[in-house]
């Protein structure tokens, strides 16, 4: 029955891959520069390395925004998500599957009445304005280094075509590895907090977390929609704003993957942070709107005029409509599956402290997981300090579930934290990050 | 990947043998006619017969590229400019091969004191195939280059225009039988027909090196 829930999630990542396959791939293809099968066969494996490897930072940041936190829930918000998609596609509208995602998850916490961190969410639409910007100006710097290396190289035609099979083979990958590792949370980031997989060990060295295994499946339901429904889309859709040649198509797509992977990137922000810099959020982004700026830097260096800026305004337009019905549509759904499914699409209890709780152990570090210790929790959303001890083993492999209660300091709670571990407690959850 | 490349760098290497095949189809119609208007027809019809053989591998060289480009799908959005190029230019080598050809079968009776004219009717015309394929060249490596050598071809075509309306004007005052004028105007304007041929391949030349530009 669990399983059953995860097929909504399954059918966003196959409309995933079928757009942002063709997004990658498509003028490779249509141009018949890279054969189908190659894209599709690289296209996949990448997707899922991207995924499994590098999909936890972007599925973090859309946690932070709202845990969902039951199965039944997860479903609809993935459900409501991609029925947005389908509605406003139907409808010519443009759409992202990354905003019907977020509106979705806002929709979900309206109807449970959970808070919304509204920074995570500045942060988020921050991010949908400054990708297709970032985008434009990557490719409009690619556009004359490209150009400044083959006016002076004087290399000839037929080695320009290898080598551009190869980039776009090389650029296909790369670009498959970020839309895995910054989508990823898209399709299956609604799923994270109410996992229905176990932590697996392969010889008690390497451990398949739960929340990878979910990455996993969703990138392969994405890899399905590369082989199954992209070749449609690239053969279809295609050079809406101007025709690409194989080469700018290059450019596009390796300015909008290194968009999608400077926002998926944990070592980048990292890098960030050392340098003293302000990091970069690692959020899902669109890859239809990354690519869409790339395509209007490259029409804006190339002197091309008529660029439609009302397509522009649509697309713009669509950062607003996209999330506020994906939210509509969610809570209503969220609605109906509680009251006449009779699912539960919110574990109310132990009510769940918001991603903004400053936990501070009184220890140095972060104690093991099995020891007793005493914590103060300041959480804005709820106001007063909280205290509490005792800790318990992880319930997930990425996020620790521990057990609090407004008991007064280094009082013991063992019994009531027991209890609430078991589903019985009176006592609060507080999501603590690695 | 290194077999993708050396399929590539053999293709690269017949078209630039075809493209030198029209180089030595000019040279060896330049000594042709040079040797016809000398009267020293052994060494005309060798060169004549040097360079129908020569057409022949030309024919065969540029139909292999082109089954190799469409057999692999190789440079995909060029093709068309670039199949285009390769049987224009081969019509300028054919043309080349037909003027000579023409020469042999009918022994048109020739000037004495217009056999310079005549020549430098022959030089500029070929002068202009030959910066054809010096454009063609720059075309597939070095497109800065290519408008150069397309505007000295429109010049020569200009200057064989003139040349063959002087020889023609020259001839036609003369007191010929109007045959043999007609006859000579011919071959003139054969021969001029190689430089129109030439620009012909050069202004779509233009257009597929604009297209070429990123």
């Amino acid at each position: 029955m669990e399983w059953l829930f995860l097929i909504s999630g399954l059918f966003l990542g196959w409309s995933l891959g079928a757009n942002d396959g063709a997004n990658i791939f498509g003028t490779a293809v249509g141009t018949r520069m890279v054969r189908f099968q190659t894209a599709a066969l690289v296209g996949t494996i990448f997707v899922i390395l991207g995924a499994v490897i590098s999909g936890a930072g972007t599925t973090e940041t859309l946690g932070q925004l709202g845990a969902v936190n039951a199965l039944a829930g997860s479903f609809t918000v993935a459900l409501m998500a991609g029925f947005t998609v389908t509605v406003m596609t139907g409808m010519k509208l443009p759409v992202s599957t990354s905003q019907a995602v977020v509106g979705a998850i806002i929709g979900w916490n309206l109807f449970t009445g959970s808070p919304t961190d509204y920074t995570a969410l500045a942060e988020i639409v921050g991010t949908w304005i400054f990708s297709p910007i970032l985008a434009g100006i990557f490719a409009i710097g690619l556009y004359f280094l490209t150009k400044r290396v083959l006016g002076n190289a004087r290399i000839h035609m037929l080695k320009i075509d290898a080598w551009t099979r190869t980039g776009l083979i090389v650029v296909g990958a790369f670009g498959a590895y970020s839309l895995g590792a910054n989508n990823i949370a898209n399709v299956m980031g609604m799923f994270v907090f109410a996992s229905p997989f176990e932590s697996v060990t392969f010889g008690s060295i390497f451990e398949f977390s739960g929340t990878r295994q979910l990455f996993l499946i969703g990138s392969a339901a994405i890899g399905v929609g590369i082989y199954t429904y992209s070749y449609k889309v690239m053969t279809t859709v295609g050079n809406d704003i101007f025709k690409l040649t194989p080469i700018l198509a290059l450019i596009v797509v390796l300015a909008k993957s290194l968009v999608l992977f400077i926002f998926a990137s944990q070592g980048i922000k990292n890098m960030l942070l050392t340098l003293g810099l302000p990091p970069l959020p690692l959020v899902p982004v669109s890859s239809s709107q990354a690519i869409i700026g790339a395509i209007i830097g490259v029409a804006l260096v190339k002197g091309r005029t008529g660029i439609n800026f009302r397509l522009i305004g649509r697309i713009a337009s669509g950062w607003l409509t996209t999330p506020v019905i994906a939210a509509l549509f969610c809570f209503v759904a969220l609605f109906f599956v509680q009251n006449v499914f009779e699912q539960e699409v919110v574990k109310r209890e132990p009510a769940a402290i918001s991603a903004n709780a400053e936990i501070v152990p009184e220890a140095e570090s972060l104690p093991q997981l099995t020891a007793t210790h005493t914590w103060t929790v300041h959480d804005p959303c709820i106001g007063d300090p909280l205290a509490g001890e005792t800790a318990y083993p992880s319930l997930t492999g990425m996020v620790m579930h521990k057990v609090l209660s407004r008991a007064e300091s280094n009082s013991s709670q063992t019994d009531e934290a027991s209890s609430a571990v078991n589903g019985v407690s009176e006592g609060i959850f507080v999501t603590v990050r690695n | 990947m290194a077999q993708l490349f050396r399929k590539y760098k053999q293709i690269e290497v017949d078209i630039d043998e075809y493209l030198d095949h029209i180089i030595e189809g000019g040279l060896l119609f330049k000594m042709g006619i040079k040797f016809y208007s000398e009267g020293r027809m052994e060494e005309f019809e060798e060169r004549l017969k040097e360079l129908r053989s020569l057409e022949k591998k030309a024919d065969s060289l540029r139909r292999n590229v082109e089954t190799k480009l469409y057999l692999r799908t190789l440079i995909p959005e060029f093709r068309g400019d670039v199949l285009g190029l390769l049987e224009h230019s081969d019509a300028v080598l054919n043309k080349i091969t037909d003027t000579l050809l023409e020469f042999s079968v009918e022994l048109p009776e020739t000037l004495e004191d217009l056999n310079d004219l005549h020549n430098d009717l022959a030089h500029n015309a070929i002068s202009a195939s030959e910066n054809m394929v010096k454009a063609i060249r720059a075309y597939f490596r070095d497109l800065s280059a290519v408008r150069d050598n397309i505007k000295q071809v429109r010049f020569l075509r200009e200057e064989t225009n003139r040349i063959a309306e002087k020889y023609k004007r020259d001839v036609f005052r003369r007191d010929l039988r109007l045959s043999h004028k007609i006859h000579l105007r011919f071959f003139a304007h054969n021969i001029e027909h190689i430089a129109d041929d030439a620009e012909d391949v050069c202004d779509r030349l233009a257009i597929a090196a604009i297209k070429r530009h990123i």
